[in-house]
């Protein structure tokens, strides 16, 4: 392990929304990871910070480099999911419209992290909150 | 074409980045959804959006976007405008709508930054 962080999260508002992401997108630029690496990485956190501000009560994401990998996790405190199968299929969406009118709740988050990642996994309790965990191979 | 061309043919207000008007860009993307433009759009293009709060400045941040086009005409918000001068990511604003916009730039040499989608999708 070269470099470990944790960057709490607000919950159900964009006011710092990508905030996060922008952070970890700086970091992984500063350690010299290819431009494809840091823009995968960026992608990923930032959905997966979208959801929390969209979704959750609060939540953290963790950030774990190594020089052959980047680990990313995201886990919150919310509503959870009740469906996972349903919640990765492109369309599906639960979005209010505050999401909406942000941009985003298209119900495309989950797909673009599955296919922008190299491992993901995700677990979820509901009522409780949601688990995703993003490997980038660099 | 440098990003002085584009505001010249879209008649456009530069609200950020007047100091970066001779970037050069050969791309763009268009669309009101972010998801789709994190799904689609590639680094160093422009990005053409009708969307106007801060999240079209952190998407295009995230995505190396070369500079966001704002259409239709609308307002970026004032919290818009602070985040892409701390970013220093370039927003202009044309009267021109979506589609007005994207012909005009494609008629000047501008393509899309994909053409269209492959039936299984690369994510690359």
């Amino acid at each position: 392990m070269i470099y470990e962080n944790s960057f709490l999260v607000e919950g159900k508002t964009f006011k710092n929304a990508g905030h996060v992401s922008s952070q970890v997108k700086n970091l992984l630029q500063k350690m010299k990871f290819s431009k494809e690496v840091v823009r995968r990485a960026a992608i990923v956190t930032y959905e997966a910070e979208i959801n929390i501000c969209s979704y959750a009560e609060r939540g953290k994401i963790i950030l774990r480099v190594k020089p052959e990998e980047i680990n990313i996790e995201a886990i919150d405190e919310g509503q959870g999911i009740a469906d996972i199968e349903l919640a990765m299929e492109e369309g599906y969406s639960t979005a209010t419209p505050k999401i909406v009118h942000m941009g985003f709740g298209a119900g495309m988050g989950l797909a673009n992290i599955k296919r922008f990642s190299d491992v993901f996994r995700i677990t979820s309790e509901v009522g409780k909150g949601t688990h995703l965990e993003m490997i980038i191979r660099a | 074409m440098k990003l002085r061309e584009v505001k010249e043919i879209l008649e456009a207000e530069v609200f950020v980045g007047h100091d970066q008007l001779d970037m050069e860009v050969k791309t763009a993307f268009g669309a009101d959804l972010m998801s789709d433009v994190l799904a689609f759009a590639k680094a160093g293009s422009l990005l053409l959006t009708g969307l106007t709060n801060p999240q079209v400045v952190r998407t295009s941040d995230v995505l190396d976007i070369a500079a966001i086009i704002i259409v239709r005409g609308k307002r970026p918000l004032i919290e818009t405008i602070l985040l892409a001068e701390e970013l220093k990511i370039p927003l202009l604003g044309t009267r021109y709508i979506l589609f007005e916009t994207a012909g005009r730039l494609y008629a000047h040499g501008i393509v899309g930054c994909v053409e269209r989608v492959a039936e299984k999708r690369d994510f690359s």
